[in-house]
């Protein structure tokens, strides 16, 4: 009889333990709070940004919540679940990228804990998202272009008004005639390397403007001048170039299309291409100026092998340790942006190039001024650079 | 009349896409879209110009036998297999495809090796610039002689190895001191010239851009 009572007692504690802890696992923790839904600013009105702060359970215990659902509903539909999988706990935050078509959304997040056991927040007010006509956040950017076209334009005009402008010497663009006049002497060709980038990259324009120049010698010295191109359109701009150059010289009889050729538009294809072509013809003077990349260096130490003359630039800073391992003269930073101007002597264009040192030289003041105030803890200065978009 | 219209054209192109840039409505992402979606047509307009100025070229080096025309069948015979291929694979598909299995073995077995051959190159080319920038027979190219020298030793593992053995047993030196005077090479004179460079060249970017939207600089359209 006692063995009876105290197997019964046994079975009630065990049912009663097992009820109780089933009660504890299905506990529903607390929801997330605060929810909001808003337009998320600076966008083309298709997003739509949902914050909450977490629930009371997050990281809390066996009830712990470990991620939140994010649910979105229209009118008086149903609400669905438009997060992929669970949000990370202690997330606070989710912009809904597909609030289109002029909709206003409702949202509810929902805390979702260890046992699956899902609890959902109050429903935010209907939300709808609207397309923004100027990024707030890009205003310092836009300032400082407006100030910089500013002085340019300033500067533009003071060298219309007939005032000489200096500018320092760059011994890059003056060994351009150089080179050329060194191929004229050994009879062989110029080689222009206009790089593998396209005419939407300010690098490959540079090289154009050189290359013009480059053709302007050649012309004078009825050197030929031959440049691969790794891009049909920068091919057309060459070749018009070239043609109205010899114009200008009073030569078109020099021009021969072929000169200004297409070769490959795959970076290495072109190398191989290039590299071959500087083996077999071995000018005497090769100009690099555009974009490059990897292969800056297989085609200058290629035209280094065969004693040519090299005169390099690229807008990209990676490369230009290759360029001024292998080359004898390199363009480095703005002045290969500079050739233009330089090199025609434009005044209106050096007005441009003054302009450039001027705000250069605010740049270098404001970060030295900066850095020196960072070190005071005051960030005001350092703050204005930071990309806040 | 046939300079004004171009240069105004990118001009007020141009200006419209530097204002797309702050504007980031619809209206403004489509006209973004439109604009690269032209440039791309223009651009497959220019590859044919570009292939047909490369097929001339060679055809009229192997029809003279001109200098080297021999490599001129190699790239006309190219440019004829690699289309062929990719059409005999379309035919036995039913429908275009370009991942077909003749053209995937032709790209496989010829491209690919080729291309990776040429890249492979560059090692080797490294090696021998590298040698004839480290001839220290200038103050600059001492300089550079030693930062490579110090970034060679931290690179590789036997550096610090040697180091700890050796003078890093010293109370005033590290362990690992290569590691840390290649990265502080890295990361403070080399990162401060490179920020210089890149600076100078964004100045000098827009400074181009301006010029070419106030038609200052017409060399995009070719002279």
């Amino acid at each position: 009889m006692k063995f009876e009572k105290m197997l019964q007692r046994i079975v009630v504690c065990a049912l009663m333990l097992s009820f109780g802890s089933s009660i504890g696992f299905s506990q529903q923790p607390a929801p997330p709070s605060n929810v909001n839904a808003f337009d998320t600013p600076n966008d083309s009105g298709t997003s739509v940004t949902i914050t909450w702060n977490k629930s009371a359970d997050d990281g809390a215990g066996e009830n712990s919540v470990i991620g939140y659902n994010v649910l979105r509903k229209t009118g008086n539909a149903d609400f669905e679940v438009i997060t992929k999988a669970p949000l990370n706990a202690a997330s606070t935050r989710y912009i809904d990228k597909g609030a289109t078509g002029g909709t206003a959304f409702t949202y509810v997040v929902q805390a979702v804990t260890t046992s699956e056991v899902k609890v959902d927040s109050m429903p935010t007010v209907p939300v709808k998202a609207v397309g923004n006509w100027y990024h707030t956040k890009k205003t310092t950017l836009l300032a400082a272009i407006l100030f910089f076209s500013g002085v340019t334009l300033v500067f533009i005009q003071i060298s219309r008004g007939g005032k000489k402008l200096f500018i320092r010497k760059i011994a890059g663009l003056d060994a351009v005639e150089e080179a050329v006049g060194r191929a004229t002497e050994m009879g062989r060709p110029i080689f222009f390397v206009p790089g593998i980038g396209q005419l939407d990259s300010p690098g490959t324009i540079a090289g154009i403007n050189i290359f013009e120049a480059v053709a302007g010698y050649a012309a004078a010295d009825q050197t030929k001048l031959k440049a691969p191109c790794a891009d049909p359109i920068v091919m057309n701009v060459m070749q018009n170039s070239l043609k109205e150059v010899y114009q200008a010289a009073g030569r078109p009889d020099l021009f021969q299309s072929e000169d200004v050729y297409f070769v490959n538009d795959r970076q290495f294809s072109y190398v191989a291409a290039v590299d071959g072509m500087i083996t077999r013809e071995k000018p005497a003077a090769i100009f690099l100026q555009g974009v490059f990349y990897a292969e800056s260096l297989i085609l200058s130490e290629v035209g280094n092998s065969v004693g040519a003359i090299q005169i390099a630039g690229t807008n990209q800073d990676t490369q230009l340790p290759f360029f001024i391992t292998a080359c004898d003269y390199t363009l480095l930073g703005e002045e290969l942006y500079a050739a233009s101007a330089y090199i025609k002597g434009d005044p209106l264009q050096i007005g441009t190039l003054k302009a450039q040192d001027l705000v250069k030289l605010i740049l270098f003041v404001l970060l030295f001024a900066g850095t020196i105030l960072a070190l005071f803890d005051i960030n005001w200065i350092l703050s204005i650079f930071e990309r806040k978009w | 009349m046939r300079r004004q219209i171009p240069i105004w054209i990118c001009g007020v192109l141009g200006l419209l896409l530097v204002i797309q840039f702050f504007v980031p409505h619809q209206v403004s992402e489509d006209f973004l879209d439109k604009s690269n979606d032209w440039f791309r047509i223009l651009t497959v307009f220019a590859f044919v110009i570009g292939i047909g100025s490369l097929i001339r070229l060679h055809a009229r080096r192997i029809s003279r036998r001109g200098e080297n025309w021999r490599y001129s069948i190699a790239v006309i015979a190219g440019i004829v297999v690699m289309p062929l291929v990719a059409l005999i694979d379309s035919i036995k598909a039913s429908e275009f495809v370009t991942n077909g299995m003749w053209f995937e073995w032709f790209y496989f077995n010829f491209y690919v090796p080729l291309d990776a051959t040429m890249f492979s190159l560059l090692a080797f080319f490294i090696a021998s610039a590298a040698y004839r920038a480290f001839r220290t027979r200038t103050l600059d190219a001492t300089l550079l002689l030693l930062a490579g020298i110090a970034l060679m030793i931290g690179n590789a593992p036997f550096g610090n190895i040697f180091w700890d053995a050796t003078l890093g047993k010293l109370p005033f030196l590290p362990n690992g001191f290569p590691t840390i005077l290649g990265d502080w090479i890295l990361v403070v004179p080399g990162m401060a010239a490179k920020r210089a460079i890149l600076i100078g060249l964004a100045l000098g970017a827009i400074s181009q851009s301006l010029r070419i939207l106030l038609g200052l600089d017409r060399a995009w359209m070719g002279g």
